[in-house]
């Protein structure tokens, strides 16, 4: 079981991720620079928040066309969990391997708050575990649980057309979305504009997700949230489980 | 193409270098100096990189102490141990007149420049800092077009640094603003950053080993930032908007690559010496680092990669371009240096060697265009002690009225300078890095180093209305204020780095502003046992309306020794008792009760008790030590009553307070609730803990007082018969939206300035 954490040059989450799968969960994690060809023989492929190549033209525009994205995409077509957070998951859309794209926040600011996100979907990849937290209690996933993550960005507001919202609604495929503190989907609670409160989405199949929220950083009471690591929990059961299954 | 004009007295004074000064560059020469030499001597002597009018003040400072592993001014940077074989750098430097010119450039690469001095010590920058000043930016009606001034200036200036520190990923984690008619047209700039490394990571800026190739990384020189440092030592005047070409543009990602590659470079061990190019670029980058490895420095410019062609030695010399540093590489290792940047996809070139003969020597293939010997350029500067003459005693009180306390409350409450951050700090990504333990908005920024296992407070303050109206007084303030925040976060205080921003020293009354804040600080410093470990001096800075308040902005790092002893301001929960450390105090002279009520900058500000001070910092440590303290935060603009409510809104939830100054009552409401007596710190301890906590500070020789409980909804406060109450939300409403309000409502929220620009 083996995680990549794909560090694109301005990657600036990247030291994040790697600490929180290495220390927190124990997981063995490598960095993948965006020049490598290959991630074939990783479990879990993580793509970091940040500025992947600076991000003049749109975010994560260019980083599509680097060597390892390549490889990124033939490795989601085969079923290997990817996780995009924020530039991540810029970069997911602008692959193409997310429907949809994330443009500039409505109010033209960029934004860094904790934001709560309503789990829409209980039964993804993402989503699913139960974990224990610090001060002992059990957070375990269901349907409508709050979760209390950082935002930080310039363009978080995503969307698609119609049809598409269509079909991430009709699929479950809407995996998190921006609510209030009583779980209210509400406009007050959007930080950013995106579409019908949408803060994270998965392919189809179920095993690409992206999110705008920073689970990474919600991995430790000291920093005020560990709710983060409901994700990360899960990512890292769904990859163990899938391992087994097409253990070769 | 080598046409170059004649050295003819207007040149010279349009270099801003006196004819004496001009004598001194000629016996150093031993002859007439080119155009070349000139404009090198020119940005090297200015204000900015000699501090020839600041140097003999700043000796005052104390530097030393065991903790201090870099002194001030041998390096980039002041490096401090923090233990178990971990040290911290950190640096304040200002961009004043750039972001004046160009607020979104200017800002944005004073967080660039000043991130670049950190990571040249070895160091990784883990936060940032800032200290900003500009004019008002709440009222309508008169004025108004200078209100809109000071909004899109305050708009891009948060907009620059967002921009360049959220590219790169280094947490902007707090600082303060303040907003007064003084900076109307001259804003303040200040920025910090601290980065953290191994004792055996501190890398020096000499260019050591005779005969080691010296190397230009980064980015491309351009002609932006055309002798930068020279005009950020001019006043600021009407003609200075044509300056725009000395303002630099900054690129966040080339330096976040730059950064990388420059730690893994330092790790590899190929660096004999690194500097950044800052202020005077390569021509200060050159000279400094032949100086303090005694050694000279020979380029040549045909090598330097440039972004534009026909650039003259002159424009090359003195080009402030963002984003480059220069590195002496051990000999025989310059594979590793093109093999780390060629990774990192960023120009580099050996462009030089070291020598033996001291002398700094530009060439252009063959030809020699400057020769200067590298130490008297870099060491010799003139140095000046201007003539000082006091400024008249502050106007007197008088007869004050004694404003409604039930309505002055909420208007300092929403008063910029004293309202809630948020639609500052909400801009900046102050959680990346995931160490921000305290979120913005507190008494200090509090930030856990995850590779050192360390955790680490800071803060940066000053109060310019004291520093206006007792420059001496003022700047202990700003020393024991930045003590008290960092007591107040559980800290204990390390160093400081100081940013002095002052109005032109050549008029006598702005030079005695400057003597008496150096010596204030100075004093303050050695008091505090807070080591001076480098900093920055702005002068000039002036509009046609005349100097800013003086302003020794003090940034103070502290030690948590344990994650249990993080403290924050709010108040934690309902029936908790809440207590005074310190005197109830009566001073109204200086405060901002007297500035946003009755419009007055008056009165003599309030006087400072080392003893006292710091027995209350002692004991608010001891209470938080012991598990007493809940909340902590001190009493500074506004007073007690803005102190006690800015304890009710910042917890988690808000929360009213039943409080009861009886004993405190002098005849006069305002006094009571707005004094700014110094050494006054507002805590909550569980009930059942009071007596125990007010014993231990009573033992500990700090005056404590009950104040009374928290709970309900309203700030409630009585004095004998007297009682005023208020609604928490609301006031919190009022602090929270105040700053939003006008930078939204207006329409003038900086939107078009919000916007990156396309580079």
């Amino acid at each position: 079981m083996k995680a990549a954490v794909i560090r694109f040059p301005g990657s600036n989450c990247d030291q994040d991720c790697y600490y929180v799968l290495k220390n927190e969960f124990r997981l063995e994690t490598e960095y993948v620079w965006h020049k490598e060809a290959s991630v074939e023989q990783f479990d879990l492929i993580v793509l970091p928040g940040g500025f992947s190549y600076g991000d003049y033209l749109r975010c994560g525009a260019i980083a599509r066309f680097s060597p390892v994205m390549r490889s990124v995409a033939a490795e989601a077509q085969r079923g290997k969990l990817v996780l995009g957070i924020c530039n991540g998951f810029q970069i997911l859309c602008e692959a193409r391997l997310l429907p949809g794209a994330l443009i500039r926040n409505r109010s033209l600011h960029f934004v860094c708050e904790h934001v709560r996100a309503r789990l829409e979907n209980m039964e993804t990849a993402f989503t699913h575990a139960e974990v224990t937290r610090s001060d002992g209690k059990l957070l375990t996933a269901r349907t409508g649980l709050l979760l209390r993550m950082p935002v930080a960005h310039g363009e978080g507001n995503y969307t698609a057309d119609e049809q598409t919202l269509r079909e991430l609604n009709r699929n479950s495929q809407v995996v998190l979305r921006y609510a209030d503190a009583r779980g209210a989907i509400i406009e007050g609670a959007n930080p950013n504009g995106s579409a019908e409160n949408i803060a994270g989405i998965m392919n189809r199949a179920g095993n690409v997700f992206g999110m705008m929220p920073h689970p990474e950083r919600a991995c430790d009471p000291l920093l005020g949230s560990e709710d983060g690591k409901l994700i990360f929990q899960s990512v890292i059961e769904s990859a163990a489980k899938r391992g087994k299954s097409s253990s070769r | 193409m080598m046409q170059e004009p004649a050295i003819t007295p207007e040149l010279i004074a349009r270099h801003g270098i006196t004819p004496q000064e001009f004598e001194r560059i000629r016996s150093i020469l031993g002859r007439e100096p080119n155009f070349t030499e000139l404009g090198i001597f020119s940005v090297m002597w200015s204000e900015h990189c000699s501090y020839k009018n600041s140097k003999p003040e700043l000796r005052k400072f104390p530097t030393t102490g065991p903790g201090v592993l870099v002194k001030a001014g041998e390096e980039n940077a002041g490096v401090i141990d923090i233990g178990d074989g971990w040290a911290v750098a950190f640096k304040m430097e200002s961009h004043n007149h750039p972001s004046a010119i160009e607020p979104f450039q200017g800002a944005a690469t004073g967080v660039g420049g000043i991130i670049r001095d950190i990571f040249t010590m070895g160091a990784r920058p883990v936060f940032t800092l800032n200290s900003l000043r500009f004019g008002p930016i709440s009222g309508n009606g008169a004025g108004s077009a200078a209100i809109s001034r000071n909004r899109r200036l305050f708009a891009g200036v948060v907009s620059g640094i967002a921009h360049y520190g959220n590219c790169i990923g280094i947490p902007t984690i707090g600082g303060e603003i303040y907003f007064d008619e003084s900076y109307e047209g001259n804003p303040l700039v200040n920025v910090f950053c601290l980065g953290v490394l191994r004792h055996e990571e501190i890398a020096r800026g000499g260019a050591v080993g005779v005969g080691n190739p010296v190397f230009y990384v980064g980015a491309e020189t351009g002609r932006d930032g055309l002798a930068g440092a020279a005009f950020a030592s001019r006043d600021l005047t009407e003609e200075s908007k044509q300056d725009r070409p000395a303002v630099q543009v900054g690129d966040p990602f080339r330096e976040k690559l730059l950064l990388e590659a420059c730690l893994e470079l330092l790790a590899s061990g190929a660096v004999a010496g690194i500097q950044d190019m800052g202020a005077a670029g390569l021509t200060c980058s050159t000279c400094e680092t032949a100086s303090r490895a005694g050694t000279g420095v020979e380029i040549d410019l045909e090598k330097v990669p440039k972004r534009e062609p026909g650039m003259t030695p002159y424009e090359i010399m003195l080009s402030e371009s963002q984003e480059r540093m220069l590195i002496i590489v051990t000999k025989g290792k310059e594979q590793t240096v093109r093999d780390i940047f060629e990774k990192w996809d960023l120009p580099y070139a050996e462009v030089g060697v070291v020598n033996d003969d001291g002398m700094m020597r530009v060439c252009v293939g063959a030809e020699v265009v400057a020769e200067i010997p590298a130490r008297k350029l870099a060491e010799d500067a003139p140095i000046y002690t201007r003539e000082a003459t006091p400024r008249p005693a502050p106007e007197p009180l008088g007869d004050l009225p004694d404003a409604s306390a039930l309505e002055a409350l909420p208007a300092l409450l929403e008063h910029p300078s004293i309202a809630s951050k948020n639609w500052v700090y909400r801009q900046y990504d102050h959680m990346v890095r995931i160490g921000t333990c305290v979120l913005p908005g507190s008494d200090a920024a509090v930030f856990l180093v995850r590779e050192a296992g360390k955790i680490l407070a800071a803060t940066s303050d000053c109060n310019a209305l004291y520093c206006a109206l007792d420059p001496r007084e003022g700047a202990k303030i700003a020393v024991a204020e930045a003590a008290r925040n960092l007591a107040c976060s559980g800290a204990r205080p390390l160093a400081v780095t100081d940013n002095l921003n002052f109005g032109n020293p050549y008029k006598p009354e702005n030079f005695w502003q400057l003597r008496e804040c150096v010596e204030g600080l100075a004093e303050a410093c050695r008091a505090f046992d807070t080591p001076v470990t480098g900093g920055n001096v702005s002068l000039y800075n002036q509009s046609p309306a005349g100097a800013v308040d003086p302003t020794p902005t003090v940034a103070m790092v502290g030690l948590i020794e344990q994650a249990s002893h993080i403290t924050t301001q709010g108040f934690k929960g309902a029936g908790d008792a809440i207590l005074l450390l310190g005197e109830p105090g009566n001073e109204l002279g200086g405060s901002h009760y007297v500035k946003v009520i009755h419009g007055r900058k008056a009165g003599t500000p309030p006087r400072l008790d080392y003893a006292r001070e710091k027995a209350v910092h002692e004991g608010v440590r001891s209470l938080i030590r012991m598990g007493l303290a809940r909340s902590a935060h001190d009493c500074s603009e506004g007073g007690l009553a803005v102190a006690l409510a800015e304890c009710c809104f910042s917890g988690p939830e808000t929360i009213g307070a039943d409080i009861d100054l009886s004993a405190f009552w002098t005849g006069r409401a305002d006094e009571l609730l707005f004094n700014e007596s110094q050494s006054r710190i507002v805590i909550s301890v569980r009930r059942e803990n009071a007596a125990a906590a007010l014993a231990l500070a009573q033992w500990q020789g700090v005056p404590a007082w009950r104040l009374g409980f928290t709970g309900g909804e309203h700030l409630r406060i009585t004095a004998g018969e007297r009682e005023w109450t208020w609604p928490v939300k609301e006031l919190r409403e009022k602090w929270w939206g105040a700053i939003r309000g006008w930078m939204e409502a207006a329409g003038e929220g900086g939107k078009a300035e919000a916007l990156a620009p396309t580079l």
